[in-house]
């Protein structure tokens, strides 16, 4: 599977921030838009980094004045980005290695989504499901025939 | 008026497409407790099922048997088929939004992609698609022409529709004449010429798309060697490193193709090669412009920042001399009149099922869509069942919230009325019951799964008499 075949039913916004906006502001981000990571573009409009639920959590836990800082002061700066003709596996892999949840995902050099640890769980148990559905179907057949 | 909802005030939906994404959207609609809904099921073909009855295999009749779960859908009193009404044409969707309150597109994925190599175009260089609807009898696809006079046959790619290509192509006459295959193309293929398949992956065994099955399968034909070269078979050390992290599938592909790799050809009149590692640059044609033969160029693996095995073409080439190529790298779907599309990926532009506006990215109100229409082509029939559930559970809730569509016309005798005018020669699922019992009847004196009728006007007048 790739990971285009997740991002196909993704195309919603793609919600992004700039770097000095405040903590507290990216906190209301994610939940209202019930997301858990924000892509930083800067002024430019190039990719300065990603911030995400854990990172803000991280920065709140050594510092509670977090919340009035900009968003570049707890954002990650490197960056693993996707492509859409990715596998899915090496991808989960990629980020079980590299203790990441999110993967922006980038055609053409433009960003086009975002692609969580929920989003591959839930594409994988999907064809699973399938498969055992599929089977069973054919199992039940073979029954009625014998 | 009642809430919606209720048994006075039905949601009525519109699903558009009868193959199993549509039929999976229409059971669990339908099954969805204290909201009552009313679906109606439009149909382009006047046979339902969409690729069970047109994609899959011929010589793989168990797998079509989901259509009995589809059959015990479509019985529900609140379920209607309208078939043989194309949506653009018979009916538009101004037509539908009079009729409902949500439309879920799930027409699936209907063409090809492309190689984007020269000589593409040349005789003899044909769409796996249209093959494989040749073969199943699909009424438009029924009159194509097949050059199987050629004996030597490139199916490009490796997923489970080159598989199947290539596997058809090796049947003996006996092996297909068991099969629900179009008449025609029994007759066709056991005249076939055919004695080598060249089945080309780009990337290694560790990568192929491919299921052990049927994979499997390919080393268990009667009258077909399989010669899958050792160096080919062999693993790089990226691809052997990522076996370690592997699915159990991909695992167990490897060793069947290396168990495979290590046999000897048998003497069996045709032979089937599974290539790794190459890719078509360019086909050559002869004079009258047909298929004469193609180059390959050698891959190599290398890894990318997110762990993917990429192949990258070597300076190694080689040439095919084949007279027939199939492309199979891939379904993609097809726009739909007044429904925001994605070209390059070929799916309508969506958020989980919500069709979006193709500026904002917002959802557009009544609009859905599921199955590989929404996602591309990828898992088996069963894997569209928790895609178009993730799609239900979205109209469900919009329905509830009322962002709903409007219709003026929502009864079942006014839309019955309005496809009636539109298109005086639909098939209803009684209609579809009796051309399906008519097949199965002539097949049952042939001793096979069934008999397709492949002609809509012959299916027309047996689905009415």
């Amino acid at each position: 599977m790739k990971v285009r075949q997740i991002l196909a039913a993704r195309r919603g916004p793609v919600i992004s921030i700039a770097p000095d906006v405040l903590v507290s502001e990216a906190i209301s981000m994610l939940v209202s838009k019930e997301i858990g990571s924000l892509v930083v573009y800067d002024a430019d409009g190039e990719l300065s980094g990603i911030v995400t639920e854990r990172d803000i959590m991280r920065a709140l836990a050594a510092d509670t004045t977090s919340l009035e800082q900009p968003v570049h002061q707890v954002m990650v700066r490197e960056v693993i980005i996707g492509l859409p003709q990715d596998d899915v596996m090496a991808v989960a892999n990629t980020m079980l290695e590299h203790r990441v949840r999110h993967m922006p995902i980038v055609e053409d050099g433009r960003l086009i989504g975002i692609v969580s640890i929920g989003d591959i769980l839930k594409a994988q148990r999907d064809e699973y499901r399938g498969a055992a559905d599929t089977l069973e179907t054919q199992m039940m057949a073979e029954g009625e025939e014998s | 008026m009642s809430p919606l909802g209720t048994e006075s005030n039905p949601l009525h939906v519109a699903i558009v497409g009868a193959g199993p994404a549509g039929f999976y959207a229409a059971e669990r609609l339908m099954k969805e407790k204290d909201f009552a809904v009313e679906v109606d099921m439009y149909e382009r073909l006047p046979t339902p099922f969409g690729l069970v009855r047109y994609g899959v295999a011929p010589d793989h009749q168990k797998i079509k048997s989901v259509t009995a779960a589809f059959d015990r859908t479509a019985k529900r009193p609140n379920f209607h088929f309208y078939g043989n009404v194309e949506y653009g044409t018979d009916m538009t969707l101004d037509d539908l939004k009079k009729h409902y309150h949500q439309i879920i597109f799930t027409t699936g994925a209907q063409t090809d992609r492309m190689l984007d190599i020269p000589g593409e175009d040349l005789v003899g260089s044909y769409p796996a698609t249209e093959f494989v609807a040749w073969y199943n009898g699909h009424p438009d696809f029924h009159d194509c022409q097949f050059d199987l006079t050629q004996e030597k046959v490139a199916v490009v790619g490796i997923g489970n529709v080159a598989i199947d290509v290539a596997r058809i192509l090796s049947l003996t006459p006996q092996e297909l004449a068991r099969t629900d295959m179009a008449d025609y193309a029994i007759e066709a293929l056991s005249k076939s010429n055919v004695k080598e398949v060249h089945i080309l992956g780009r990337r290694g065994p560790a990568q192929a798309a491919f299921t052990p099955i049927e994979i499997k399968e390919l080393g268990e034909l009667e009258d077909c060697d399989i010669v899958i070269l050792p160096e080919e078979a062999a693993l790089d050390p990226l691809s052997e490193a990522s076996l370690a992290d592997a699915d159990r599938n991909t695992v167990r592909d490897v060793e069947i193709v290396q168990e495979l790799s290590a046999r000897e050809p048998t003497g069996k009149s045709k032979t089937l090669y599974l290539r790794f590692l190459v890719s078509p640059t360019r086909i050559d044609g002869d004079d009258n412009g047909h298929v004469a033969g193609m180059e390959l160029v050698h891959n190599e693996l290398y890894k990318t920042d997110t762990g993917t095995l990429r192949p990258r073409a070597t300076d190694v080439t080689e040439y095919l001399d084949v007279g027939i190529v199939f492309r199979s790298i891939g379904y993609r779907g097809v726009p739909l009149p007044g429904i925001p599309f994605h070209e390059r990926w070929g799916v309508i532009l969506n958020d989980q099922g919500r069709i979006v506006d193709s500026d904002t990215r917002e959802p557009v109100v009544g609009l859905y869509t599921a199955g590989w229409i929404k996602r591309g082509p990828s898992g088996v029939i069963g894997t569209n069942k928790p895609d178009s559930a993730e799609t239900v559970e979205l109209m469900l809730e919009d329905a509830r919230a009322g962002k709903v569509l409007q219709p003026s016309q929502p009864s079942l005798e006014e839309t019955e009325a309005d496809v009636h005018d539109h298109q005086p020669d639909f098939i209803s699922y009684a209609n579809w019951q009796k051309l399906d019992a008519y097949e199965v009847a002539q097949g049952k004196a042939a001793d096979r799964p069934r008999i397709k009728v492949t002609d809509v006007a012959d299916m027309l007048k047996i689905a009415e008499e």
